[in-house]
């Protein structure tokens, strides 16, 4: 896995950062972290492992994305990092 | 001049026979460009005062330096409408040991009136003032129209200072703060940024979602039963709200409907209307922009009242009472129509009562216009964070995703629904939120209380605790 | 039809509330080649989250011969979009290309029949081959017009009285109507001049457009306007059909509404009227008959 990124700082985004680390940790920050932090951990970790990632190191600056949109980056950014596409040639 | 009542501010103080544990007070009126508030207790600081209670008509973003001042002990006590920025931040995380007293324009009037809000000093901050006292909002260097969050600390307080830039000529009349209510007289470089005092009219919004909003209330107002020739109208200053007014006004022209006044915070938009003669008179407690300040100063028919006289809740000859429609915005609202405009979703202070629980109880008919969501923050939820305002003054409730009308109103659900409106179950927008947001998460209070949240006859509505 | 670039979440989240009649979800000109595997989740995703209510759903995929074209329809067919609009559009057989692509994803999950189709037309070939495209395949629910390409491809320009777009849009309603499809005109750039806006809205309804592609919601109220038949037109359609079934009724051939003959291009007319008001949501469907 090389390092990859996905996502803008836009309104309604989230910009998902992914690279190499040991289990799957994720950094945060949101101005929801209170409320929603939690949930944005939970959805960031289930996409990974729906892709089968285990290991990676995320780097989130959340600028109030929906749980849809989280997938979508995450899911990018996690293509981008490992070069296996969900999409069939 | 003989009888001058010019001091240095140091002076001032000093005349003032202010001590320790005493209440200073000042208004908002020169808003993000404020430097009397700081200016003042900076003084007050070096002069070695401590304990002092502050009873500001409003707080915001500029005076984040009391923060240095709490932790110095020079003020242990707070009372505004409202708070913000780094201050309203620190206040939330426990800074103020002391829990600050949130009321509404028309509560704080009422309390000063009633003697419930002492004030010791005031010190008023006047675009222009004479040798005597005589004050306006009106000046060579600044400008900010109507001074009517002052005017009840200029008749109440045991002792007035007023801190102007611009000494005038005696006699500086027509005034706001009369002569014989002032103490003493302080003449300053500059009392605020008058940039930001009063900026020039909000451009209208171009916001598709704010248009739409607008578009909506309109048609509430217009179907609601009281677009009626003679009605009386309050807006708030939110892209939606003057956006609404916008299309208010192309009905009024078509059916040939004038508005007999319009009340609050005046802006450039009710000017205009009032100029084109679509709205009688104009009553104003704050002048918002620099074409409302014009006005003032210059038309007979835009007049200048006091908090008192604006919306005091006892006081049944207050303007809110004559009120017919009132367009305001929220940062929640929950099924029970209850609103809070003061607390954010996150637990922090970061708005102002200002007139909202006043104009939603007194007028006939009140609108809340606001988005159902704000990026992933809910506004309609099942309970607000902080009630403000309780849901029995609230009649309708205007989001993107529909129209909510309070079940103590089905008189006016009818008319709306007869009109064609999307009028739908305050409960089914709460749950429209969340199936689109997801539920968040409980918020991290702490013990400390923080705030109290008074209601308009004294007592308390609500309490603020700490965030951790 | 909303246009709405498929790489800004923030707005395919509520496109819908200002009521558009259709969304499309673009992943071609308004996407960069760097970002198009990134659009491309979002747009899934989005459509398989949000609750976009009774909006109907397009997705601009990229043309098949690009990188992009082949996963851009698995993934929309996956998520379940109402109609793939296929840029470019220059002849059947490239319909065909499109239509065994989904056919393929279709079967794999087992909703064979659901995707339909529209195509845009941008070139002088694809004008040509306008009734050969709309006609290519039973998925076809649409073609519609791209000038900016189609300008630039006829070496001209765009102009705001649109005179070089007069073969294009004429033949383009032509063929759609031959073909018993719907055709759709071109977007409209400007925001600030509403008053051209409205004035190009009037000429395409007048020309048979069944409708317009937009690019703000600020453009939704001009169109629903023109398009939504007046109280008058449909007091005066009403009257036509109940005349006509009358008529039926009675077994007669020649039916009068107010003294003047009426006969098939005034019903036709008459009905398609009433069609545009339930549409509008003017009347309801059970009060028009």
């Amino acid at each position: 896995m090389k390092e990859a990124i996905a996502g803008t700082l836009e309104s309604g985004d989230i910009m998902i950062t992914i690279g190499p680390g040991e289990g799957l940790q994720v950094d945060l920050q949101s101005s929801v972290a209170a409320q929603f932090g939690r949930q944005i951990k939970a959805v960031i970790t289930q996409t990974l492992e729906g892709l089968g990632v285990k290991d990676a190191h995320v780097q989130a600056i959340d600028k109030g994305a929906l749980d849809c949109t989280i997938r979508a980056r995450v899911t990018a950014a996690a293509v981008r990092a490992t070069g296996k596409d969900v999409w069939k040639d | 001049m003989r009888n001058s009542k010019v001091v240095t501010l140091e002076e001032a103080i000093k005349r003032s026979g202010l001590r320790d544990g005493q209440t200073i007070s000042f208004h908002h009126h020169f808003r993000g460009g404020d430097k009397v508030v700081n200016m003042v207790v900076d003084k007050l600081a070096q002069m070695g005062f401590k304990n002092l209670k502050l009873a500001a008509s409003s707080l915001s973003d500029v005076h984040a330096p009391l923060i240095d001042h709490i932790k110095n002990g020079v003020i242990t006590g707070i009372s505004t409408s409202g708070l913000r920025g780094a201050l309203a931040d620190a206040i939330s995380h426990g800074l103020l040991k002391e829990p600050v007293v949130f009321r509404s324009h028309g509560g704080r009037g009422s309390a000063i009136a009633k003697g419930q809000q002492r004030i010791d000093v005031a010190f008023l901050g006047a675009c222009s003032a004479d040798e005597l006292g005589n004050a306006t909002g009106h000046g060579s260097k600044s400008i900010c129209g109507s001074l009517g969050y002052a005017l009840p600390d200029a008749r109440y307080a045991s002792h007035v200072v007023v801190i102007t830039d611009d000494l005038v000529a005696y006699p500086n009349m027509p005034q706001s703060i009369s002569a014989a209510d002032v103490e003493s007289v302080v003449v300053v470089d500059s009392v605020g940024d008058s940039s930001k005092i009063a900026a020039g009219a909000i451009r209208d919004s171009k916001n598709p979602r704010d248009i739409l909003l607008a578009k909506q209330a309109a048609k509430v107002i217009i179907n609601s039963g009281y677009f009626q020739d003679g009605f009386s109208i309050q807006t708030g200053t939110g892209g939606a709200s003057l956006a609404a007014v916008k299309y208010i006004r192309e009905e009024m022209i078509s059916r040939g409907i004038k508005a007999s006044f319009a009340l609050g915070g005046i802006t450039a938009h009710m000017v205009k209307l009032h100029e084109e003669g679509l709205i009688g008179k104009l009553i104003d407690v704050q002048s918002f922009d620099k074409v409302a300040a014009e006005s003032i100063a210059a038309d007979p028919l835009h007049q200048e009242v006091s908090a008192v006289e604006y919306a005091s809740g006892e006081h049944l000859g207050s303007a809110t009472h004559a009120l017919d429609i009132v367009i305001l915005s929220a940062l929640e609202v929950d099924t029970s129509f209850n609103v809070n405009v003061l607390v954010g979703s996150d637990g922090i202070i970061r708005g102002a009562i200002g007139g909202h629980q006043d104009t939603a109880a007194d007028s006939a008919l009140s609108i809340i216009v606001c988005p159902l969501l704000r990026g992933r923050i809910p506004c309609v939820v099942p309970k607000v964070t902080t009630l403000i305002t309780p849901g029995k003054s609230v009649d309708v409730v205007v989001t993107e995703y529909g129209i909510a009308v309070n079940p103590l109103r089905p008189e006016i659900a009818e008319k709306l629904k007869a009109a064609g409106l999307k009028v739908v179950d305050i409960k089914e927008l709460a749950a429209k939120a969340t199936s689109i947001i997801g539920t968040p998460d409980a918020l991290p209070f702490g013990d400390q209380v923080v705030g109290i949240v008074m209601n308009r006859d004294g007592s308390v509505l609500d309490k603020i605790y700490n965030i951790k | 039809m909303m246009f709405v670039p498929g790489n800004n979440p923030g707005m395919m989240a509520d496109a819908h509330i200002y009521g558009p009649d259709s969304i499309m979800l673009d992943l071609e000109d308004s996407v960069t080649m760097a970002e198009k595997d990134a659009a491309r989740l979002l747009v899934y995703n989005a459509l398989k989250s949000i609750d976009y209510g009774s909006t109907e759903m397009v997705v601009r995929i990229n043309p098949l011969n690009t990188p992009y074209g082949k996963k851009d329809v698995e993934a929309v067919v996956k998520a379940g979009v109402d109609v793939i609009r296929m840029p470019k559009t220059e002849t059947a057989d490239e319909v065909r290309e499109l239509e065994a692509e989904i056919l393929k994803v279709e079967t794999e999950i087992g909703r064979v029949g659901e995707t339909r189709i529209m195509a845009a037309i941008e070139s002088a070939l694809g004008i040509v081959n306008a009734y050969a495209i709309a006609t290519a395949s039973p998925r076809m629910m649409g073609i519609a017009l791209g000038a900016e390409d189609y300008s630039a491809n006829l070496k001209t320009n765009r102009t705001p009285g649109g005179a070089e777009l007069l073969l294009a849009r004429e033949q383009i309603v032509v063929a759609a109507r031959a073909a018993g499809i719907c055709c759709f005109d071109t977007v409209y750039s400007n925001l600030d001049d509403m008053v051209t806006f409205r004035k190009e809205v009037e000429l395409i309804k007048t020309l048979g457009f069944d409708g317009k592609s937009i690019i703000n919601p600020r453009q939704i109220e001009v169109v629903n306007s023109v398009f939504t038949p007046t109280e008058k037109e449909i007091t005066k359609a009403r009257a036509v059909v109940a005349a006509i079934r009358e008529a039926q009724a009675k077994g007669s051939g020649v039916i009068a509404v107010n003294g003047k003959m009426v006969d098939r291009p005034v019903v036709l007319r008459a009905e398609r009227t009433i069609a545009l008001a339930i549409a509008a949501g003017v009347i309801d469907k059970e009060e028009a008959i």
